[in-house]
């Protein structure tokens, strides 16, 4: 396990191409791991990264090309074939079975388990290995009941478990703390230290530059080249992923806020379990401002914007649009007033991706003239709303009426944003808006997200991207387990670290 | 070797008509042997279907008249399948529809015909709609699962009506045949060119215009188009899930309860027990062969009722049992739903890197 860097690398991926019915995802990429080394993935969306990493993985076979492992070529026909020659990979989504505890999510798969399961044997060996690598965990807690990060700390714990020796990592800190990803990087950095391969693809510059040896960069399904991560810059980089220079940055002008648009006082909204999700959260937002709300995914944010948007009942409190009191109003009065949401779940709430784009972009406004004539539907008007949102947006599709779900996750993200944006919202509350897109495809989201601010929208941004919300809001709440941590004035000067203690629950004094 | 299926975006219209078509006629080879086990040349068979629903005016007229009800249930089932709730139920819905008639025509006789009919038609449509109107409201306030309730509710129709016609309803001068009395004049549905095609051909084809245009043309219908594919996305444009819900069931079950109707008022001019041979339950299946399409399925509900009728006489020439006509309906079912998987995914042979096995075999163990 202790061969140098520069020898034959731990894996290594040759001249791999892959195509799907027509589309080239990967052509004749080169990609190794050395031992001890973490590399970084970088790419716009569909540059091929996950489609070259899947089929490191075995989930898909490589059209053209031959991986090695210690130099020796190997075909992997499924994941358990990759895992059992030391190759796994944590997923974004990580692939747990909810109601199982986690010793018994441990074993899953894995071959030579007997029949009667060795419990305390497996449990001593999860505490050996989570010592190690630091990765605190109870093995006896059910999955469901864990944080996100937590959550995390089991999927690795499965991949160390089966003793891989090249681990892959899709976007591992996007769901983070930044305390716990600062852990995360200790465990990375233990295990290269150890001789693992660590495969790190992530969307954040910062942590690319200071957590990684080597970085290769995707366009279009080629390999743009890969460098050491010392002789490099940021700039470099984005450059190469996007084939010509950028800049990363989104100006957000001084605006004076306007009067307050939209109350929120004591409310408390129940979860889906049935325990209370939001307690006793009040705010208000201004015509052109942009409250950003820091904190962990799980913590009462999903049901904080239901409630906002009358998809939620409140067990108490108001919610007041220009004076107007809107608790227990429908879904649709809520619209009607002006208040427009981009939820984070793209396709199961925003669209009906089983239809056409056409038929999306009349889902807010069918009821109403032009659109809504009577009873029925004025497709021509529809069509030239969906043509409009289209064009302004900058949306690449086939034709108007592709189906939404056939659209990549940054076009659909625009048409989402389009459809909402182009109704001029005066309140706008949108969560997670550039989760998974693209370094261009955010860039452009956020820019509309500040146009909208400088045109008079009240904007509630909910995010877990600490440095999305410093770039874009006016004042910052930090939600934790339902509550309002606090609410900062001036985000930008207040240091990260502090934001990263209210996040996990610290009080403000303490902070 | 080895097969794979690769998932295709979109498949072009002419290949769903050429796969659609193929595969029938697979389900047609497969009934072929089936009925060569049984001893019977399939040819001659087949023959026999063709000449017993096609051969003569007559025959053209009765497989009109079967295709009838199977055409407007399935219209009415389909309705609710586009929104993902599964009525199964339309066959007690008509039994309902065809009780309310009955019971509209003994208490409130009518000298009009008009007046009588329509009279008729609403009711049969009310107690229709309000039979799976409760299924539906079920579902979305408790969430019970309208499959199971509506199934049950058809045995509940079918007792209720037994109830009436072997007790209060059942006609004295019957000699004990479990039928109501013979419906007044004013309450027949006139026939057709002196065959037994009653005016609820006219109701069939202005339902299926209205419907199509309902489901294309109207607010109420993209609502329902869009509450199919994703509820969760209805709710979060406004629209009202559950509003939307029982209204669609009771539309549903209000046009199977009026074939109920058209049913007794136009061809038995009385309740007798089993009046509706089950047409509920085929025109699922028409429901589905044509693609949930209003239009389609006049089509699909006709080529149906001819191998009903063409059952019916095998069993008369043949000595085949009448259910050799349902094998065939599953087997058609069958083919065509499975050649759907072929407009989903496109497949191919996977021939796989040269050396690939060996290699497989001796590296993919090693590690770890």
């Amino acid at each position: 396990m202790t061969e140098g860097r520069g020898a034959v690398p731990l894996v290594e991926m040759r001249g791999i191409t892959k195509r799907f019915s027509g589309v080239t995802a990967n052509r004749d990429v080169n990609f190794s791991v050395e031992a001890g080394e973490v590399h970084a993935l970088l790419g716009e969306n569909g540059a091929g990264k996950s489609t070259l990493m899947n089929i490191l993985y075995g989930l898909y076979r490589p059209d053209e090309g031959r991986i090695f492992l210690d130099g020796k070529p190997v075909i992997f026909r499924t994941p358990r074939d990759a895992i059992a020659a030391g190759i796994g990979m944590v997923h974004q989504h990580f692939m747990l079975v909810h109601t199982h505890t986690v010793w018994e999510n441990m074993i899953l798969g894995v071959k030579d388990t007997p029949f009667v399961l060795p419990k305390k044997k497996i449990i001593n060996r999860i505490a050996e290995i989570s010592g190690h690598y630091g990765l605190q965990i109870d093995p006896s807690a059910m999955v469901w009941q864990l944080s996100t990060g937590e959550q995390q700390r089991v999927a690795l714990l499965q991949m160390l478990y089966r003793n891989v020796r090249v681990l892959i990592l899709d976007e591992p800190t996007a769901v983070l703390t930044p305390q716990e990803s600062v852990r995360l990087f200790e465990t990375i950095r233990r295990m290269s230290g150890e001789g693992h391969g660590v495969v790190f693809i992530s969307h954040k510059m910062r942590e690319v530059m200071s957590e990684t040896h080597k970085v290769t960069a995707l366009r279009r399904g080629e390999n743009a080249g890969t460098v050491a991560t010392s002789e490099t810059t940021e700039e470099a980089l984005a450059e190469m992923m996007m084939g010509r220079k950028v800049t990363l940055d989104v100006n957000r002008s001084r605006l004076n806020a306007g009067k307050t648009l939209f109350e929120v006082r004591n409310i408390r909204v129940l979860g889906d379990r049935g325990v209370e999700a939001v307690s006793e959260v009040s705010f208000s937002i201004k015509q052109n401002e942009i409250l950003g709300l820091a904190g962990v995914a799980g913590n009462g944010q999903q049901e904080l914007c239901e409630a906002l948007v009358g998809l939620r009942p409140l067990l108490s409190g108001e919610i007041k649009m220009n004076g107007c009191r809107m608790e227990g109003s429908s879904p649709r009065r809520f619209i009607r007033e002006g208040i427009y949401y981009i939820p984070s779940d793209r396709k199961g709430v925003g669209m009906a991706s089983g239809m056409d784009i056409v038929s999306n972009s009349i889902i807010k406004k069918y009821w109403s003239k032009p659109v809504g004539h009577g009873a029925f539907i004025d497709w021509r008007n529809s069509a030239a709303c969906a043509k409009r949102i289209i064009e302004d947006f900058d949306v690449s599709a086939p034709s108007l009426h592709t189906p939404v779900r056939n659209l990549s996750g940054g076009n659909l993200q625009k048409l989402l944003m389009g459809r909402e944006l182009s109704e001029a919202p005066k309140v706008l509350i949108v969560m997670h808006p550039t989760w998974g897109l693209d370094v261009s495809a955010t860039r452009y989201v956020r820019e509309q997200l500040l146009a909208a601010r400088e045109n008079g929208s009240a904007t509630l941004l909910i995010s877990e991207d600490l440095d999305e919300l410093l770039a874009l809001s006016d004042r910052l709440a930090v939600m934790f387990k339902g509550k309002f941590m606090g609410l900062l004035d001036d985000p930008a000067s207040v240091p990260t670290e502090k934001i990263g203690l209210l996040m996990a629950g610290a009080p403000v004094e303490a902070a | 070797m080895k097969f794979r299926a690769e998932k295709r975006i979109d498949a072009p219209v002419w290949m769903n008509v050429v796969v659609t078509l193929l595969f029938v006629s697979f389900a047609f080879v497969a009934g072929g042997l089936f009925l060569y086990t049984q001893g019977v040349p399939p040819l001659s068979a087949y023959w026999i279907i063709l000449r017993s629903s096609f051969g003569s005016g007559y025959d053209l007229s009765e497989t009109v008249v079967k295709a009838l009800p199977l055409a407007m249930v399935s219209i009415a089932v389909m309705l609710c399948y586009t929104m993902l709730i599964w009525n199964i139920g339309a066959e007690g819905q008509a039994l309902l529809g065809a009780l309310a008639a009955a019971a509209v025509v003994r208490y409130f006789p009518a000298e009009s015909r008009v007046a009588m009919l329509s009279l008729m038609a609403v009711a049969a449509a009310v107690a229709g709609g309000v039979w799976a109107g409760i299924a539906g409201f079920l579902r979305v306030k408790w969430n019970v699962n309208e499959i199971i309730t509506t199934l049950m509710l058809n045995y509940i129709a079918i007792r209720l009506l037994e109830f009436f016609i072997y007790g209060p309803w059942r006609d004295p001068s019957s000699l004990g045949f479990p039928m109501t009395k013979p419906f007044i004049d004013s309450a027949r549905l006139p026939t057709l060119w002196g065959t037994r095609v009653h005016m609820g051909l006219f109701a069939l084809l202005v339902l299926a215009v209205v419907m199509e245009v309902i489901m294309r043309k109207t607010r109420w219908g993209y609502e329902i188009r869009v509450m199919g594919d994703n509820s969760r996305a209805a709710s979060y444009a406004g629209m009202n899930y559950f509003r939307g819900v029982v209204g669609v069931m009771f539309l549903s079950g209000a046009i199977a309860g009026f074939t109920g109707m058209c049913e007794v008022a136009g061809l038995q001019g009385r309740i007798q027990a089993g009046f509706s041979a089950q047409y509920g339950y085929t025109a699922i299946i028409v429901a589905w062969l044509s693609h949930l399409s209003p239009a389609l399925s006049l089509f699909v509900a006709f080529l149906m009722s001819s191998l009903l009728v063409g059952g019916a006489a095998l069993q008369i020439e043949m000595g085949l049992p009448l259910a050799s006509a349902a094998i065939f309906q599953g087997l058609i079912l069958f083919f065509v739903l499975g050649g759907e998987f072929f407009l989903n995914y496109s497949v191919r042979l996977d021939l796989g890197p040269a050396k690939g096995p060996d290699a497989h075999e001796k590296y993919a163990g090693g590690g770890g």
